[in-house]
């Protein structure tokens, strides 16, 4: 980490004793107002974030005022190219692209967002603990994090996911019920929302740990300890705070990750149920096609790419809004 | 470090364990066979109960999660139940070289160009070579695999007829070059932006200013001191995109035609075919943990202040 958090932390951990709950709190809040000003400055972000939230609200409104519906088929008119009526034309069962394509963007953002939170709070919790107390919490941490790395992820992903399809889609009783009956009502999300959150916190995880097993050692945190500050406390105003740096690059690749895992998955058939619009979904049905409709997979093919953009160049700003020193 | 070397060779044995339980028992809980009836092809009641025979499906499941495993102890992954009369050896004998090929090339390339490109754009921090790289890299990385692909074989395949659309021939074949970069940039990207932040970290420090002070030239003092510690980061990384590639993607694999065992694997997937599922996932466990294994050594040894008790 660069040295003014590590200075900031350790004025912190020293005055830790003498200062108020409330000084301390105001401290930190001037460090977040310094970096939202900075983020203000930076123009690629903010239009990234521009953007995204364009995106967000076209996605929630959008379809409320949309002419066509996503799963309604124009059987007069399959394959259409853009036109006055059909804006981005029409699929191979005739269906409204642009409805599609909206409809698709509220399930990336949504897994995006829903997906990475679950799995950097399970990452970050992991991490820490098994990096500041070592031993066997460690070792038992990281051998389940070892097991489930030695698997390609995207195979864990798609036997976990091939179970829960199968789990929710058949004759359902029990304690099952009623999660099969919300992943229903989410059009298969939630299974996509326990594959990703179970399978992909590794990362994480190991980045965090790793930053705390060099940070444990240094001065600051060994003067927090002597002065009698209890492990929950350490880990939480100490390492975690010079760990924001890491983990928010983390979550910047992970965003995007998890949208692009989703995609993935509907793109071979084991992501949202059809008819719900997935662009991986609508970029699997525009292959079939490709060489004669290319405006089929076009559309989908540049919004996916657009919005992993976004979160990317947003997590960029981001991270050098927290992290001064980085941009001299 | 010796010891540590043996623990962690000696901790794959309960973790192999671990996957192997893993996938045994999500495969077997998961509804539907290997046999299941498809519209187009019936399988009569007693075909299907003495396939389940054949191959000791009918045994108690602790019976078949033993047998499997002192099998594949000795070497032997067993039959394969969708291709009757192949092994599953054979199998992967057929289908892992060509992934193997293409994905450590990839991985070469990834790493190759991707740790250099992001070292020049952090030393050249804010010119327009760091803004167009840093552009470049962003949009590598926000593009799909399956999408690059798709593209390229329209674009070169369809329209520019430079190669045949889908195929394989070798790696060291024009046709390869479409999977090799569908599969290669989004590590690729990854690594470059990694190398940059990394770099950018590092080049402040005190040592690096000792190390300016002292008069060394630039290219010394960056590759000498800063690329060392820099690596670091980078590293740990590239055991991640390593494990990604060389299991092959399965969506640049089957896109392009090329074919390998990724592809191959998740057909298997959706046909149950336990013995193939559960083999190919042994080997490419036992290869990841391998290069875990390595990567975590060089982590220790590019940075000695990390200590493993």
């Amino acid at each position: 980490m660069n040295e003014r958090i590590t200075t900031e932390s350790s004025v912190r951990a020293r005055a830790s004793a003498a200062m108020s709950a409330d000084q301390l709190a105001a401290l930190s809040r001037g460090f977040w107002a310094d970096a939202w000003k900075r983020l203000l400055r930076n123009h690629v972000a903010m239009a990234s974030l521009g953007f995204l939230v364009v995106l967000a609200l076209a996605a929630i409104l959008a379809p409320l005022f949309l002419p066509h519906s996503y799963e309604r088929q124009d059987l007069l008119a399959l394959y259409a190219s853009p036109s006055g009526t059909h804006w981005l034309g029409t699929d191979h069962l005739g269906r409204d692209l642009l409805s599609r394509l909206l409809v698709g963007a509220r399930i990336s953002l949504t897994v995006g967002l829903v997906a990475e939170f679950i799995i950097i709070s399970i990452g970050t919790v992991m991490g820490s603990l098994a990096g500041y107390f070592g031993g066997w919490v460690d070792t038992l941490i990281m051998r389940v994090v070892d097991a489930l790395y030695a698997f390609p992820d995207l195979l864990l992903i798609i036997i976990v996911m091939s179970f829960l399809k199968a789990q929710f889609g058949g004759a359902v009783a029990g304690w099952l019920m009623p999660l099969a009956a919300l992943n229903k009502a989410l059009g298969g999300l939630l299974g996509v929302f326990i594959a990703l959150g179970l399978t992909s916190w590794l990362t994480t995880c190991r980045l965090v740990r790793g930053q705390i097993l060099s940070l444990r050692e240094r001065e600051f945190v060994e003067s927090a300890r002597v002065l009698g500050a209890r492990p929950g406390r350490i880990i939480r105003a100490h390492l975690l705070p010079n760990t924001l740096g890491p983990i928010l690059v983390a979550a910047t690749l992970g965003v995007p990750n998890a949208i692009l895992l989703e995609a993935s998955l509907s793109f071979i058939g084991l992501g949202v149920d059809p008819p719900m619009p997935s662009w991986g979904l609508m970029i699997s049905e525009g292959v079939q096609a490709v060489q004669s409709y290319p405006h089929v997979i076009l559309a989908p093919a540049i919004a996916i790419s657009l919005t992993l953009m976004g979160f990317h160049f947003l997590g960029d700003g981001l991270r050098d809004a927290l992290d001064p020193l980085l941009k001299r | 470090m010796r010891r540590y070397v043996v623990r962690r060779v000696l901790a794959l044995i309960p973790t192999l364990l671990l996957i192997y339980t893993i996938v045994f028992f999500l495969m077997r809980a998961t509804p539907g066979g290997p046999w299941d009836e498809t519209g187009s092809r019936p399988v009569f009641p007693e075909i299907r109960e003495n396939l389940m025979r054949k191959y000791h499906l009918n045994d108690p499941l602790w019976k078949q999660y033993v047998d499997y495993l002192s099998g594949a102890l000795h070497g032997d992954l067993g039959p394969s139940y969708r291709q009757r009369g192949r092994t599953v050896n054979e199998i992967i004998a057929d289908f892992f070289p060509i992934s193997l090929q293409l994905g450590l090339a990839a991985m070469v390339v990834a790493v190759g160009v991707g740790i250099p490109l992001g070292f020049v754009a952090a030393i050249r921090q804010d010119s327009w070579i760091d803004r167009g790289l840093m552009l470049l890299a962003v949009i590598g990385i926000s593009t799909p695999s399956f999408v690059v692909a798709t593209v390229m074989i329209v674009v070169f395949g369809v329209y520019l007829r430079w190669v045949p659309t889908s195929g394989w021939s070798g790696l060291f074949s024009r046709q390869a070059l479409i999977p090799l970069f569908a599969l290669a940039l989004w590590p690729l990207a990854a690594v470059a932006r990694y190398s940059r932040s990394s770099m950018l970290e590092v080049i402040r420090a005190d040592y690096v200013r000792t190390a300016r002070a002292k008069g060394l030239k630039e290219l010394a003092v960056v590759a000498r001191h800063a690329a060392r510690n820099a690596m670091i980061p980078v590293v740990t990384i590239t055991g991640v995109y390593l494990a990604f590639v060389v299991t092959g993607s399965f969506y640049v694999e089957s896109v392009t035609g090329v074919p390998g065992l990724g592809r191959y694997l998740v057909l298997s997937i959706s046909a149950r075919d336990y013995p193939v599922i559960m083999g190919t996932t042994l080997l490419l466990a036992v290869i990841v943990m391998i290069v875990n294994l390595i990567v975590d050594l060089t982590y220790a040894f590019l940075d000695p202040r990390i200590r493993y008790e």
